[in-house]
C-alpha cells in the first residue's frame, strides 16, 4: 500500500523539524490554553471577580497599575538577586567544606536540617527586629531559603569523586586542596547548576514572604496592600508577574548551565554536540 | 631479570586488616619482591586483596604489619614515582584527552613548578606518549567522544605521564572486549620495551598474566598471600602467535591447577 511505503529522508527530515518546531511552541501555547480555559470558566458560571477574575480583567488591571506593578516588581528582583547570590557565594563554600570533609558533614548536617525545617516566615518578624521593616529583611529571607538546595548538591558533586580517580591523585602526592580543585570542584559543576534553578525559584518565595510580613515596596507587598483593599486582579496581576520573574531568572540559570557545563548533558537533544564526534 | 639484584619493590610479611582490631584481613604473610624494570603479574581469586596490595605499593594506606620498601626506602606516604590505571578508566569527562593525560602534571613535582614554564615541551610528550598507544589525532576529542578501549589507552598514557619508575595497573583491561584487550597487550608491551618501568599487573587473566610479564605471583584468597609463583621464560618482543603454542597454553594450564589446588585446600581448611 502507499500509505506504508518508506518515507524518504526528506520527509523525515521535515517531521523532524516540524517537531522541533512544536516543541519550541508548545509552552506558549499552553500557556494560552491555560488562560483561555480560565476566561471560559470564569464567564460560563459567572464567577466573581473578588473570587476569581478572568484573565481579561487581570489584563486590564495590569495595564490600569502598570507603573506600580513596574517599579515593585523591580524592587521584588533587586532583593531576590542579591538574597541569591549570597546564598550562591555562602552555599558554594559550604558546600565544599561538607562534601571534602566527614567531620564538617558530620558536625553540621543536623544542624543545617534543623534550620531548614524552620519555616522561614516565622524567621521574618526577628530578621525585622534586627534590620527594621524593608530591604533586608526581603534580602535575608532570599538568602536564608535559598542556600541550603545550593549546599546540598555542591557537597554531593564533591564527596561522591570515584575512589579510583582519588587514588589516582593521591598516589600523585595530590593534597586534598588539589583533588577539590582538580576534581571535585568541576565535578560538582552539574549539581550546582542544578541547584540554582532551585534556589533561583525558591528566593522568589522569600523574598516575597518577607515583603508580605514586614515591607513598604515589593509585588507581595504591593500584593498584600491589593487585597486590603478587595482589588482581586491586581493580586493576581502581581502573581503573573512574579511567575515571569521566576521563570525569566530560570531561563539566565539554565544558560549559564548550557554554556559552562554542556559536556554532562552531552548528546541529549542537542544536536551542536551530538554532531561533533 | 634475576632477583640477585636488589628488589626494587620489596614487600615483606606484610598483613593488612581494614576497620581497627575486628576488621576484615585481606591480607596476611604477603611477601614478595620485584626487581628494577621488572614486570610482575598478580593473578588470584577475586577478593584476594590484590588492590589492596596494589594500595600498599604506592603508599596510599599504611600496612598493619610489616614493611613495604620501594626503591630502597620503606614506604611512608603516597609516592608520586607510581603511576596507575584501574578497570575503569577515570578520566574526567570536562577534560579533553591531552588535558587529561596531562593531570598529573600539575600534581607531581617537579613536573608541576615547570609547566607553566616549558608547556610546550611536556605537550610534546603528551603527544609522543598517544601516539606511541595509537591516539594520534585524538587529543582535542572528550572521554565520552572515544571507545572503550581507546579511553583505557588514554588512562595508561596518564598513568606514563611523569615517567614512574612503577607502573601499578590494576585490571586495566577487564572490562575490555577479547580483541581490544589484545591490541591493548601488544600497545602496553611496547610501552615497556619503550620504557623499561617496573611494572606490577594485577589480573584475573591468567593469559594476559603470562603473555605480559616476566613472572607470574599467585594469590591465595582472603587474607591474601603469595602461594607460587612461575617464570616465564619467552623474550620479548612477544607475539599473540606465542598464545596458541602448546607451551605457553601448558603454563596457563600450570597456573590454572595451581589455583584451583589453592582454592580447594582453603576449602578443606573451612570445612575442618
Amino acid at each position: 500500500m502507499p500509505a506504508d511505503a518508506p518515507r524518504s529522508a526528506e520527509a523525515l527530515a521535515d517531521a523532524a523539524r516540524r517537531r522541533r518546531r512544536l516543541e519550541r511552541a508548545l509552552p506558549w501555547l499552553v500557556i494560552a490554553g491555560m488562560f483561555l480555559v480560565w476566561e471560559v470558566l470564569v464567564r460560563a458560571f459567572s464567577i466573581q471577580p473578588f473570587i476569581l477574575p478572568a484573565p481579561t480583567l487581570i489584563a486590564e488591571s495590569m495595564g490600569k497599575w502598570w507603573q506600580p506593578l513596574l517599579s515593585n516588581a523591580w524592587a521584588t528582583l533587586v532583593t531576590t538577586v542579591i538574597g541569591f547570590l549570597m546564598a550562591v557565594v555562602f552555599g558554594l563554600a559550604l558546600g565544599v567544606a561538607i562534601g571534602s570533609s566527614v567531620l564538617i558533614y558530620r558536625g553540621l548536617y543536623p544542624l543545617l536540617i534543623a534550620f531548614n525545617s524552620v519555616p522561614k516566615v516565622a524567621v521574618v518578624p526577628i530578621l525585622v527586629i534586627w534590620f527594621g521593616a524593608g530591604f533586608w529583611p526581603a534580602v535575608l529571607t532570599a538568602f536564608l531559603i535559598s542556600f541550603f538546595p545550593i549546599v546540598v548538591n555542591v557537597a554531593t558533586g564533591i564527596a561522591t569523586v570515584e575512589p579510583e580517580l582519588r587514588d589516582v591523585l593521591r598516589a600523585l602526592g595530590a593534597k586534598p586542596r588539589d583533588i577539590i580543585t582538580k576534581v571535585g570542584l568541576p565535578r560538582a559543576m552539574p549539581y550546582f547548576f542544578a541547584s540554582l534553578k532551585v534556589a533561583i525559584t525558591v528566593a522568589f518565595v522569600g523574598s516575597i514572604i518577607s515583603e508580605t510580613v514586614a515591607a513598604n515596596e515589593g509585588i507581595g507587598h504591593l500584593m498584600l496592600v491589593a487585597s486590603s483593599r478587595f482589588d482581586v486582579p491586581l493580586v493576581f496581576a502581581g502573581l503573573i508577574v512574579t511567575g515571569v520573574m521566576g521563570v525569566a531568572m530560570y531561563w539566565v540559570a539554565v544558560t549559564i548551565e548550557e554554556r559552562t557545563t554542556g559536556w554532562a548533558t552531552r548528546g541529549q537533544n542537542d544536536p551542536r554536540l551530538a554532531t561533533g564526534g | 631479570m634475576t632477583l640477585a639484584a636488589r628488589p626494587f619493590v620489596q614487600i615483606d610479611n606484610v598483613a593488612m586488616r581494614y576497620g581497627g582490631v575486628e576488621g576484615t584481613l585481606a591480607l596476611r604473610q604477603c611477601s614478595l619482591d620485584v626487581g628494577e624494570g621488572e614486570f610482575v603479574a598478580v593473578v588470584g581469586p577475586s577478593g584476594c586483596g590484590k588492590s589492596t596490595l596494589m594500595r600498599l605499593v604506592t603508599g596510599l594506606w599504611p600496612p598493619t604489619e610489616g614493611t613495604v620498601i620501594v626503591g630502597g626506602g620503606e614506604v611512608a606516604g603516597p609516592l608520586s614515582i607510581a603511576g596507575m590505571a584501574f578497570q575503569n578508566p577515570t578520566l574526567l569527562p570536562w577534560r579533553n584527552i591531552l588535558d587529561n593525560v596531562m593531570l598529573p602534571l600539575e600534581v607531581v613535582q617537579p613536573h608541576r613548578k615547570q609547566l607553566r614554564a616549558q608547556r610546550g615541551m611536556y605537550e610534546r610528550k603528551a603527544r609522543d606518549l598517544l601516539k606511541l598507544v595509537g591516539l594520534a589525532g585524538f587529543e582535542a576529542k572528550f572521554p565520552w567522544q572515544l571507545s572503550g578501549g581507546m579511553q583505557q589507552r588514554a588512562s595508561l598514557c596518564r598513568a606514563l605521564i611523569h615517567d614512574p619508575r612503577l607502573l601499578m595497573l590494576d585490571e586495566p583491561f577487564g572490562a575490555l572486549d577479547v580483541f581490544t584487550r589484545e591490541d591493548l597487550w601488544d600497545v602496553l608491551q611496547d610501552v615497556w620495551i619503550a620504557r623499561k618501568p617496573t611494572v606490577i599487573l594485577v589480573t584475573h587473566d591468567l593469559k594476559e598474566a603470562v603473555y605480559l610479564s616476566d613472572r607470574v605471583l599467585i594469590m591465595s584468597s582472603r587474607p591474601g598471600r603469595i602461594i607460587a609463583e612461575r617464570t616465564v621464560p619467552y623474550p620479548r618482543r612477544r607475539s599473540l602467535d606465542l598464545t596458541y603454542q602448546a607451551e605457553f597454553q601448558a603454563i596457563v594450564h600450570e597456573l590454572r591447577d595451581r589455583i584451583s589446588d589453592a582454592r580447594k585446600a582453603e576449602a578443606a581448611e573451612d570445612a575442618r
